[in-house]
C-alpha cells in the first residue's frame, strides 16, 4: 500500500535536474534489470527505483542497496528502449542519500569509494595498495584477500610506492573548490 | 604520426604488461606516443559515485593539459568514457567553459579529438606491415572479452563504437575468433573490492563461458577486466587472459614480450609456446 500523502514531492525534480535524463519516459519493461549483470544483489531492480523515485518514496529509494551496487557499466542503457541514462539516475540518488545523510544499505562500497578519492586528493592519481590497505583497516576485513594480494605483489601488480603528479596542488580547485 | 597518450592508473601502475606491449606496438607501426605531461586520474568510478563536483573538474584537468592539434589517445574504456563526457559537457556550455578557462588559465579546445586505442586502427594501415597470407598468429583460438566497453551513455551515442574491432584485427594477424555469449558482460570493477563473492560469480561465468566455446584464451582491451578476471576466477581449470596489445605486439615482433608475459597471474607461455608463438 503506498500512502500518496507521505510521499516526498520534491524528489522526482530533484533527481530529474541532477541526473539531467527523463526517466518519467519509463515504460517498465524491465529490460535494465533483465539485463544487468549485479541484478541479483540489489534489492529492488533498476525500473523498481525509478518508480519509487516517480511516486515520491525517498526513503526506500534512497536506503536501497541497488544505489550502491550498481556499477554504471550501462548495459540498462544500451538495452533501454527509452534511453534512459539509469547510472546518472544511481549516481544522482547516491548524491541525494549522502546529502541527507539516511542509512547508507552498503557502507563498505561506500568506505572503497572515499578510499579512491582520498588516494586521488593525496597523489593525484590511484595508489591501489594503500586504498585496499586503508579499505581493509576501516572495514576491519584484514585477512580476506591476504593470499590475493601477496600474489598481486609477487608479480608486481600492485605498486609499493604511487605513481604522482608533480603539481599537486594544481588539483586544488578539484579539492579545495 | 605523433598522438598524445592518457595511460590512466590502471596501466601506469598495475597493467605494465598492457603499457608495455601497447607503447611497443605503437611503436611497430610507427605512432609515437607522447605521455600527457603531470596527468591525473579520470575519477574512475568513485568520483562519480559519491562527489559530482571532484567527478566534473578531475577529467577538465587532463583536457586543461592537452596540446592542441594533437589527438589525444586513451588506453582505459573507462578513463575514455570520463575525459569525453567532461568534454563533450564543456562543448555544450559556454558558461561552463568559461569557468574552465578562469579554473585552468588557459583556452577551451573544443576540436580536442579524444580517441581510444583502437581507434588507431582506422589511422593506421596495418596490411603494410604484414604479407599477404601471413599467419602471424598460428590460429590461437580468442573469446574476444569487450566487458562495459561497448555499452554507452545515451549522451555519447553517436561516438565511434568498436563492435567487431578487436575480431576483425586479430583475424587479420592470423588468430581464431570465437563467437560466444559473455563478451560484453561487465566484470565488476570495484565490486572485485568490495563484493568479492559477487564478482567471483560473475568472472566465473565469463571464463567457463570461454572454455565451453573451447577458447585457448580470453583477449580483453581493459586493464581492470583484465585483474578482475585474473583475481577473481576460482575455478580449477582456468585459460590465461591477455591483454589485445599484448597479442599485436606479438604478432608484430616487438623487441621482447617476455618482459612482461611473467607479470600474469595466470601464465599464458605454455600456451604461446605451444603455438609457437615464444
Amino acid at each position: 500500500m503506498i500512502d500518496l500523502d507521505s510521499c516526498d514531492q520534491s524528489l522526482f525534480p530533484t533527481v530529474h535536474r541532477s541526473s539531467r535524463t527523463d526517466f518519467a519516459a519509463c515504460l517498465q519493461c524491465k529490460s535494465c534489470g533483465n539485463g544487468c549483470p549485479f541484478v541479483s544483489a540489489m534489492d529492488f531492480t533498476p525500473n523498481q527505483i525509478i518508480r519509487l523515485v516517480q511516486l515520491g518514496m525517498a526513503p526506500q529509494a534512497l536506503e536501497s542497496a541497488t544505489i550502491w551496487i550498481c556499477v554504471g557499466c550501462n548495459t540498462c542503457t544500451i538495452n533501454c528502449p527509452m534511453a534512459i541514462d539509469i547510472p546518472a539516475v544511481m549516481d544522482a540518488l547516491r548524491h541525494l542519500a549522502l546529502e541527507r545523510g539516511v542509512a547508507i544499505a552498503e557502507p563498505d562500497i561506500l568506505e572503497f569509494h572515499r578510499e579512491v578519492l582520498h588516494s586521488v586528493e593525496r597523489y593525484g592519481r590511484t595508489h591501489k595498495l594503500e586504498i585496499m590497505m586503508r579499505y581493509k583497516l576501516k572495514t576491519l576485513d584484514l585477512f580476506s584477500d591476504l593470499g590475493v594480494g601477496l600474489r598481486m605483489l609477487k608479480k608486481r601488480k600492485l605498486d609499493l610506492t604511487p605513481s604522482k603528479i608533480d603539481d599537486i596542488h594544481h588539483l586544488d580547485p578539484v579539492f579545495k573548490g | 604520426m605523433e598522438l598524445s597518450y592518457f595511460p590512466g592508473c590502471s596501466l601506469k601502475a598495475q597493467g605494465h604488461e598492457n603499457n608495455l606491449s601497447l607503447i611497443e606496438f605503437s611503436r611497430a607501426v610507427h605512432v609515437e606516443l607522447i605521455e600527457l605531461p603531470d596527468w591525473n586520474c579520470c575519477g574512475s568510478s568513485s568520483a562519480h559515485a559519491i562527489d559530482p563536483t571532484v567527478a566534473a573538474l578531475l577529467p577538465q584537468r587532463n583536457l586543461s593539459l592537452a596540446p592542441k592539434g594533437r589527438p589525444l589517445l586513451v588506453a582505459c574504456p573507462s578513463c575514455l568514457l570520463r575525459l569525453k563526457q567532461a568534454h563533450l559537457a564543456l562543448v555544450r556550455d559556454e558558461a561552463a567553459q568559461a569557468a574552465y578557462e578562469q579554473r585552468w588559465q588557459t583556452e577551451f579546445d573544443p576540436d580536442l579529438e579524444i580517441i581510444h586505442f583502437f581507434e588507431l586502427f582506422s589511422r593506421i594501415d596495418l596490411s603494410r606491415y604484414l604479407d599477404n597470407g601471413e599467419n602471424r598468429l598460428n590460429n590461437i583460438r580468442f573469446a574476444p572479452y569487450y566487458g562495459c566497453m561497448l555499452a554507452r551513455p545515451p549522451d555519447l551515442r553517436f561516438e565511434a563504437n568498436y563492435h567487431g574491432l578487436m575480431e576483425s584485427v586479430l583475424t587479420r594477424l592470423g588468430a581464431k575468433a570465437l563467437s560466444w555469449g559473455y563478451g560484453t558482460r561487465c566484470c565488476g570493477t570495484f565490486l572485485s573490492v568490495a563484493k568479492p563473492d559477487l564478482a567471483t560469480t560473475v568472472v566465473n561465468g565469463i571464463v567457463s563461458g570461454a572454455m565451453d566455446v573451447e577458447a585457448e584464451c580470453l583477449v580483453t582491451a581493459c586493464a581492470m577486466c583484465h585483474l578482475n578476471l585474473e583475481i577473481r576466477c576460482t575455478l580449477p581449470k582456468r585459460i590465461p587472459i591477455l591483454h589485445f596489445s599484448e597479442l599485436l605486439s606479438l604478432a608484430l615482433g616487438t623487441s621482447d614480450p617476455k618482459r612482461w608475459f611473467p607479470k600474469h597471474l595466470v601464465d599464458p607461455r605454455p600456451l604461446l609456446k605451444k603455438r609457437g608463438l615464444l
